[in-house]
């Protein structure tokens, strides 16, 4: 401590005159744009209605939040995503993170195993274990949860076009551990639509990769029943850069899409809607954060109801994970990100999160060091155990100021997701680089205003110091390909080779046909096919896909 | 008048995070600069091989997933083995300080860490491309 102690009072904050932003620039907008009035009061509620707009918390439409006693009851989720190098290197980190008092966990994989290569295929090279923990095999599943039972600790993955592969090498690893499936409880991301619009770590081109999402959803009604099959999610959009009324919007009407898949496959709404969870971006303006949070409830509450005519309660609630946000923290004064982390989780929980990750302070240089991810756990507990916000409900729900705003969100949202209605859903959108446009054009409006100062970043464009701080950098080990590509060797040798090759071509008749591919996944994951074989049989019956680049 | 400069825009690698590369391909393009997109994915040889056909006097590669120190390299060689050590290469992204300065030893003109302004790329690419 006394080391740390010594590096603060080293950062002199000092800020020359000229960096001193002058009192006009001061926010008259939301970060997002919106313009915001000096002073609000019970006339700009002239149109509310508490019936309608608000209801009680654990009450439809679900805007004070989807419990009756939310914190009180139960808190969030403190689920810190974390993965890098080897699995054995991140299977440690777990096991940290659990005796930190972390409650669950959530798997990061490195980009091979996101776009579905094995660690040792020439496109790996470079980027093994960087980005996140590198899976390509069951054996290196078993390996990641070596210790943990996944009966009792719930588990997210961030996975999405090969989704249903690490699914089934989880779902395998859980039956080796001799845990019940029906009671395994956790999320696969497998939000395909965003990968295009945002984040595009796609393989397969939309359609087929529809089909493999519906596959989960279903295979996941029918066996995982405490399973959430997909994590639909407006992170990534926010991260691109869009506004907060396009993360929310695209990502509901992302929802909208999935649930028309899961319909058209003949599941009824009631069957799978209830498992559908979400995940939204916690961003710097605080309110306009909480104001989406609570208009994603009510819309998704009044979606379900009419549009879809769901009955079961559960199925109208809309569930979310949070996630402070990335793309607002600085390479410069590093320190300073802990607080903005700070507020953007007050936000997520005063807007009623399920489960939340805070970032770490050195998010611009690296994967988080232990040092830092501990002061990330370390402040949603603070805000749990200290602030107090989470003795009652809902506690800023009647300010006219955020009911104002909620009701704004809302209806600007719902002018997008009826703009995508009457372009034919979300896939006809994408192919017309709708969101794509949209959300680049926010991001470059931003940064110009930025750059011309009427957006300030602390410590960026203004309040600068002449002198940084070195921090603590998490170094990956440059050896992890080298030990991957070992192990995929020695399993190559030493499997059922004649199985995997059977199960590989099993697969491949069940993606050209029409049945669910799940049964034939987990047949190939159990005969220890790898990551990287398994997605080249579905790339050779459903292709690959490029964009029409975009600038 | 002379030409305008012309910059290829690069996203090695996996990584599909391009909100910077398409930043900075529209900041040069509104700076007067004729810019080629290549769009996610390429390899050093697409990079080096579209640099050769578009005739660029620039590359900027944006990555920020820590592929850097495989990557850029295998970029330099390549643009030295086809005689287009005259190309200017600047690199952009999460690159740690001793990372950049391995880069730069390499040969690399300029590295931009998260913060840095449009303006000063801007500015920096136009003062290395000789009028």
């Amino acid at each position: 401590m006394d080391g740390d102690a010594a590096r603060y009072t080293g950062c002199r904050m000092k800020a020359p005159a000229s960096t001193v932003p002058p009192r006009a620039k001061r926010p008259l907008t939301t970060i997002s744009g919106v313009p915001v009035e000096p002073l609000y009061t019970s006339e700009h509620l002239a149109d509310f209605d508490p019936a309608r707009d608000l209801g009680e918390p654990g009450g439809f439409p679900y805007t004070r939040g989807i419990h009756e006693t939310m914190y009180r009851g139960k808190l969030w989720t403190m689920r810190q995503f974390s993965g890098f190098a080897t699995p054995e290197e991140t299977n440690r980190r777990y096991h940290y993170l659990l005796e930190q008092g972390q409650t669950g966990l959530s798997v990061a994989f490195d980009l091979p195993t996101l776009m579905g290569y094995d660690a040792d295929h020439a496109l790996s090279e470079g980027e093994v274990g960087k980005c996140g923990v590198s899976i390509s095999s069951l054996e290196d599943m078993e390996t990641l949860f070596r210790g943990i039972p996944l009966g009792d600790v719930t588990v997210s993955m961030t996975i999405n076009s090969p989704a249903a592969v690490l699914w089934a090498m989880y779902l395998a690893v859980a039956e080796k551990q001799g845990a019940d499936w029906a009671r395994l409880s956790g999320t696969i991301q497998n939000d395909i639509l965003k990968e295009y619009i945002a984040q595009k770590e796609y393989i397969f081109p939309p359609r087929p990769s529809m089909r493999l999402v519906t596959d989960t959803i279903e295979f996941s009604a029918c066996r995982t029943p405490r399973f959430n099959p997909i994590s639909i999610s407006g992170y990534h959009i926010r991260e691109a850069g869009s506004t907060a009324v396009q993360e929310l919007a695209f990502t509901l009407r992302d929802g909208i899409e999935y649930v028309d898949w899961a319909l058209e496959r003949g599941l009824t709404v009631d069957e799978f809607a209830p498992r559908l969870s979400f995940f939204f971006n916690a961003h710097n303006d605080f309110f306009e954060e909480i104001a989406k949070y609570r208009a994603a409830r009510k819309i998704w509450a009044y979606v379900m109801r009419e549009r879809f005519g769901a009955k079961d309660e559960r199925s109208m609630k809309l569930r979310f994970h949070a996630q402070t946000a990335g793309c607002s923290l600085t390479w410069q004064q590093p320190y300073n990100n802990i607080v903005r982390t700070t507020i953007q989780a007050l936000a997520a929980v005063l807007g009623g999160c399920q489960s939340l990750h805070t970032n770490s302070l050195d998010e611009a240089y690296a994967l988080p060091s232990e040092h830092a991810v501990t002061i990330a756990l370390r402040t949603q507990q603070v805000i749990a155990y200290e602030s107090g916000v989470t003795a009652a409900a809902d506690p800023l729900g009647g300010s006219y100021f955020l009911e104002r705003l909620t009701l704004d969100t809302e209806r600007a949202a719902g002018d997008y997701i009826r703009c995508i209605d009457e372009m034919g859903g979300m896939i006809a959108a994408i192919e017309q680089n709708f969101p794509q446009r949209e959300i680049a054009n926010a991001s470059y409006e931003y940064q110009k205003a930025v750059e011309a100062g009427g957006k300030i970043i602390v410590g960026v464009n203004a309040f600068q110091s002449d002198h940084e701080d070195a921090i603590e950098i998490l170094q990956i080990d440059q050896l992890a390909q080298e030990h991957q590509a070992g192990k995929l060797a020695a399993l190559r040798a030493t499997r059922d080779n004649g199985r995997v090759r059977a199960s590989l071509d099993a697969l491949r008749r069940a993606a050209e046909g029409t049945e669910n591919t799940m049964p034939f996944i987990l047949d190939a994951v159990r005969a220890y096919a790898t990551l990287g074989e398994i997605c080249d049989a579905l790339r050779e019956v459903f292709g690959s896909y490029q964009e029409t680049s975009l600038v | 008048m002379s030409p305008p400069i012309r910059v290829l825009v690069a996203k090695p690698g996996l990584d599909g995070h391009d909100r910077g590369a398409k930043i900075i391909a529209r900041a040069l393009r509104d700076a007067g600069m004729e810019v080629i997109y290549t769009g996610l994915r390429q390899t050093p040889e697409m990079i080096v091989n579209a640099a050769l056909q578009e005739d660029v006097q620039v590359i900027g590669l944006s990555i920020l997933s820590g592929a850097h120190n495989a990557i850029v390299p295998r970029v330099m060689d390549l643009l030295r083995e086809k005689e287009l050590t005259n190309v200017k290469v600047i690199v952009g992204g999460i690159i740690p300080d001793e990372d950049a300065a391995d880069l730069k030893r390499q040969g690399v003109a300029a590295v931009f860490q998260p913060g840095a302004s449009l303006e000063e790329i801007v500015d920096f690419v136009r003062s290395s491309v000789p009028a």
